[in-house]
């Protein structure tokens, strides 16, 4: 905590809501406030601060410590403020001599078993022990240094209570000498992550805090950080503010990690970041964070990063350093030269879903303008474009319909491939949060999820349904739904089309999609769909959230509309607690797709056909927009096999890695005579690069970022680039080496553009974002302070569009060469393709990629625990180490794509949806045979990379 | 792109759309093209229905005749 450092106010127990106020007095001045809140928050809320250990605002109280004793007038005794609800008419009284004297006297029991090293104590300064030591006016302790927990020996021999430091964890110790057991961290891990690791040994004085395990990161501690924050001393501590003492300022900024948003506290020091804080007014996290955001940011001054510009001539060259005018004027020439010799559509573009909204427009921007074609698109094409088809095809806008806070709300929760725990971490601990209030929890994924069995969390059904079968499972349960009469037929009449759902309901009753006929299909018992198909009907509010396991299949596109559709036909749409939620992967996939990233569409999901929107652009950009689809990136690289697409800038993306097909990405990219890399690292993409363009972290720019929520969040620069340059300067020189003539000196006037041409956007300011921290779009005149849940009163495509969904099997499909599934996914401690996260602490958790495999498919191919495997598909084939799991079902293996050692895309397929060309990813025939060593490819691969990755150095 | 890959993508299409009618079914692949494919795409699915590409849903190649003509870039 850093109460009075930088202030943070913390109210002691948490806000409460209720429709009831309550009016009381406190030291005589009047407040007001929510029945059910605490005497001690009233005074808080008053500027009155009464003294506490064991309470803070993010957990319940437990009233423990006894410090925040009050009296109040008409009752006995001195109840304490943290437990004590408030009541109309009360008058309080916090500080009295009776009070002040009970406080010392716990004060003083407290400092007698502590360690009172304050000036060398990496908490100093910043400990609340020491604060209510002053706060209490505490002078001396009469006690006599008995048993206690902080000698390491007492009258000669080894203090029996005395326990070592664990320093296991890489960004937090846990030193149990300063304890004094108030439990904020043990409520912390229970009521705000959800986990369970904590739990209190022993009573009274010998009550010590443990994992269970032998140290921190042996146990289940997913390293979230929220007992560390709840912390009053310095037991659980940063292990970068024992480095480097307590920070002087913070500046309010945004997780550049995943689709949830965190707002955070950068804590800074100078221009020296000592701490993530996540901070309590962020809307989206609400006062907690994963590990990533809080504590994985090191790869920011990582050495790895490259920080001068480079080209070469062809990529069996070495790199040579050149300044930064060397590199436009290099790049710019080699561009004007492919389209003269090519014709203008033989360029384009990658936008990063890292980078801002801002610097996204300005890539699409570079390259409508100045490139003169649509040939820009962006890595939600591997990952959520059918999420923009479907949506916008049924309801009418490409986005998720809630904001976080409606999972309060939620009743029945339905989590079709997504795996929150580890991919949306934040989101589940509030998901989690709402399981434990009473809400019902269905998961329809081929794999064992956390969520499915945890700590005081277990799903009502879990469907294990073989991968590339979603429709069908689907289709099941619009079957039930329909067939046993449990649509909500008024909403259906009011907000839909109905002829189109007269058509569906026709089709989805047919029995060939009754749950019993799609059973040897789905594998997944025919009662289990139906009972979760009737509890999705009818247990209250149902709310759907989805991910990858949805989008990256064949019928990606297909499935979000059989989502749609089992919403729109229960009437779980339009308020809170209902929805259809995609939870978007990379922090700024959303608003990336929202600035135009799409080579059909413009800024605000505009298609290029449009007229009006082009026109638009043409007269502000004094040039004339093409009106024909660009390529998306899949055929951006069969172009370039084909001889036809020559020159590409990335930003922000390892396509090389990202990507399937690994081999067919590598073609692509050696066909082009010039590909420039703009990113932190020498990447695998940059391997086939011509030009490296150094780019900056989310800590040195301005800008913002869009979560899942549709939430606009600002970034804010709280260091200079290292580079010398924000990826918003780098695009604008690069045009304007190209003829561009911009002009942006901030990227507040690029958000001045887009709010000026984009209608979702038309309010969106910074002045707006400064006073309200964040604004969910559409904010316009109809919603000047943005819109949390839409599809409120109508559709925004008018009505409600039913559409028929019948599956149609993957091609991609077993037999007696490749016998298994192969599906992918992530895990919590790190993020995409690991560029990032493995340059930090992080990797103590997941040095590798592993392989998951059922026993019983191991046993029959005679594979161990930790055995070297070879997983071969018709794409081809890598090796990693195999771990024997029944979390997924027999015939059904799993891994991620963390490691570019591993490369598990040289695996994937190369089928992709059929609306929207998003990959496969999620369903491969494999084999998997015992081996002893890495496959042919990645020796060829690691040999190769290495001879790219050389660098000249530079001629002074 | 190969011949091949381009004909699976544009069957794919149309596999989407089989259970409407006919007419209906061909207005929207030709529809989908038109808004989601890039004018090399297109020409070299029309070059492919001009040559008869016996894989080729017939569908497809009924929905050519309402395909957007590409431009040369
Ligand atoms: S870091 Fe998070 S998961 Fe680990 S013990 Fe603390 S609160 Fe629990
Ligand atoms: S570790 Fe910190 S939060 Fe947990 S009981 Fe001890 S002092 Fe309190
Ligand atoms: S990675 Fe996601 S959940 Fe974790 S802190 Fe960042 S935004 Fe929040
Ligand atoms: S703060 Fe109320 S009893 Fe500890």
């Amino acid at each position: 905590m850093k109460d009075f450092i930088i202030p943070d106010p913390d109210f002691g127990t948490p806000a409460r809501r209720s429709d009831k106020t309550v009016t009381l007095t406190i030291d005589g001045f009047e407040v007001t406030v929510p029945e059910g809140t605490s005497v001690m928050r009233a005074a808080a809320e008053l500027g009155i601060e009464i003294p506490k250990l064991c309470a803070t605002d993010s957990v319940e109280p437990i009233g423990s410590c006894r410090l925040c004793l009050v009296e109040i007038e008409g009752r006995r005794g001195t109840p304490a403020s943290c437990t004590t609800p408030v009541a109309d008419g009360m008058q309080v009284h916090t500080q009295t001599p009776k009070v002040a004297k009970l406080r010392r006297g716990v004060m003083e029991l407290y400092i007698s078993d502590h360690p009172l090293d304050c000036l060398t104590c990496a908490a100093n300064g910043d400990c609340q022990l020491q604060d209510m030591a002053g706060a209490v006016g505490l002078r001396d302790v009469r006690y006599e240094a008995g048993a206690n927990h902080f000698e390491t020996r007492q009258n000669g021999e080894a203090n029996p209570r005395y326990i070592e430091k664990d320093a296991s964890n890489p960004y937090f110790t846990y030193d149990p000498s300063k304890c004094i057991a108030c439990y904020r961290c043990v409520r912390a891990c229970e009521e705000v992550q959800g986990t369970f690791a904590l739990t209190v040994d022993g009573r009274g004085f010998e009550a010590r805090i443990s994992t269970g395990h032998d140290d921190f990161l042996g146990s289940d501690c997913v390293s979230c950080g929220a007992c560390v924050q709840a912390c009053p001393t310095a037991t659980l501590q940063e292990k970068s503010v024992i480095e480097m003492g307590t920070p002087d300022r913070a500046v309010v900024t945004t997780c550049a990690y995943c689709g949830v948003g965190c707002s955070f506290r950068a804590e800074m020091k100078g221009d020296q970041l000592v701490r993530m804080v996540p901070s309590k007014d962020g809307k989206a996290n609400r006062g907690h964070s994963c590990v990533k955001g809080r504590f994985a940011y090191g790869y920011a001054t990582h050495p790895d990063r490259i920080l001068n510009p480079m080209i070469r001539e062809s990529i069996d060259q070495p790199w040579r350093e050149v300044t930064w005018e060397e590199a436009f004027e290099f790049t710019a020439r080699k561009f004007r030269g492919i389209q003269e010799k090519h014709g203008v559509r033989a360029i384009g573009g990658i936008t990063s879903s890292r980078c801002t909204n801002e610097e996204t427009f300005l890539v699409q921007k570079l390259i409508r303008q100045v490139f003169g074609n649509n040939n820009v698109d962006t890595c939600a094409r591997v990952c959520h474009s059918p999420t923009g088809y479907g949506l916008k095809t049924t309801l009418g806008t490409s986005a998720g319909t809630q904001d976080f806070d409606s999972v309060e709300h939620a009743d029945v929760v339905l989590i079709i491939g997504a795996n929150p725990t580890d991919g949306h971490p934040v989101f589940a601990s509030r998901l989690k949060k709402r399981l434990r209030q009473g809400a019902q929890l269905i998961v329809a994924d081929p794999r064992r999820i956390d969520l499915v069995r945890g700590p005081h969390v277990r799903a009502a059904h879990h469907l294990p349904l073989r991968p590339g079968t979603n429709v069908a499972l689907l289709t099941a349960m619009a079957h039930v739904i329909v067939a046993e009469g449990l649509t909500y037929d008024d909403f259906i009449r009011e907000r839909c089309e109905m002829d189109a759902y007269q058509d569906w309901a026709g089709f989805v009753a047919e029995d060939r999609h009754s749950p019993e006929a799609t059973e040897a299909l789905t594998g997944v018992p025919a009662e289990e769909v139906r009972k979760a198909a009737r509890l999705y009907a009818t247990g209250g509010n149902a709310a759907i959230y989805y991910g990858l396991g949805v989008t990256e299949h064949s019928q990606g596109s297909t499935t979000v509309m059989a989502i749609a559709n089992l919403a729109m036909a229960t009437g779980n749409i339009g308020r809170p607690g209902v929805g259809v939620n995609p939870l978007r992967g990379q922090n700024n996939v959303q608003g990336s797709c929202d600035m135009g990233s799409f080579p059909h569409e413009l800024p605000g999901y505009r298609h290029v056909h449009d007229d009006a929107a082009r026109g638009l652009y043409e007269k502000l950009w004094n040039v004339t927009i093409s009106d024909e689809p660009g390529l998306r990136i899949p055929n951006m690289l069969d172009a370039a096999v084909g001889g036809t697409f020559k020159g590409i800038y990335i930003q922000g993306e390892d396509i090389l890695q990202s990507d399937p097909d690994t081999k067919h990405v590598a073609s692509g990219l050696a066909a082009m005579d010039c590909v420039v890399v703009h990113d932190l690292f020498l990447n695998e993409t940059a391997n086939y690069a011509h030009v490296f363009l150094p780019g900056s972290t989310f800590l040195e720019k301005d800008g913002t970022f869009t979560n899942a929520e549709r939430r606009i969040n600002r970034v804010r620069r709280v260091m200079a680039p290292l580079n010398g340059l924000a990826d918003w300067e780098v695009t604008q020189h690069l045009a304007n080496a190209m003829g561009a003539g911009w002009t942006y000196a901030h990227p507040a006037e690029i958000m001045a553009e887009i709010a000026a041409t984009t209608p979702s956007f038309a309010g969106v300011s910074y002045d707006l974002l400064e006073a309200e921290g964040s604004v969910q779009w559409p904010c316009n005149d109809a919603a000047p302070r943005g819109t949390p849940v839409m599809h409120e009163g109508g559709f925004v495509r008018g009505k409600g569009l039913f559409v028929v969904t019948d599956y149609v099997p993957t091609d991609e499909r077993t037999g007696p060469r490749y016998p298994l599934l192969l599906t992918t996914g992530r895990i919590l401690s790190q993020y995409n393709v690991g560029a990032q996260t493995r340059r930090t602490g992080n990797t103590v958790w997941h040095a590798e990629d592993v392989l998951e495999i059922h026993p019983h498919d191991a046993e029959t191919r005679g594979i161990s625990e930790g055995d070297w495997v070879r997983l071969a598909s018709r794409s081809g084939e890598t090796t990693l180490r195999a771990t024997l799991s029944d979390r997924v079902s027999p015939g059904v293996v799993y891994t991620t794509f963390h490691h570019p050692e591993t490369q598990a895309n040289v695996v994937t397929s190369d089928y992709s949806d059929w609306a929207t060309n998003c990959p496969e990813y999620k369903v491969t025939a494999v084999q998997v045979a015992l081996t002893n060593g890495p496959s042919d490819w990645q020796l060829s691969y690691a040999e190769r990379a290495r001879a790219a990755r050389r660098i000249l150095p530079a001629a002074e | 792109m190969t011949p091949e890959k381009l004909v699976y993508m544009a069957n794919q299409i149309a596999t989407a759309f089989a259970r409407l009618p006919e007419d209906a079914a061909v207005a929207a692949i030709a529809d989908h093209i038109d808004a989601f494919w890039d004018p090399r795409m297109r020409a070299h699915l029309l070059d492919l229905v001009e040559a008869g590409a016996p894989d080729l849903s017939p569908r497809v190649a009924a929905a050519a005749g309402r395909i957007r003509k590409p431009e040369a870039a």
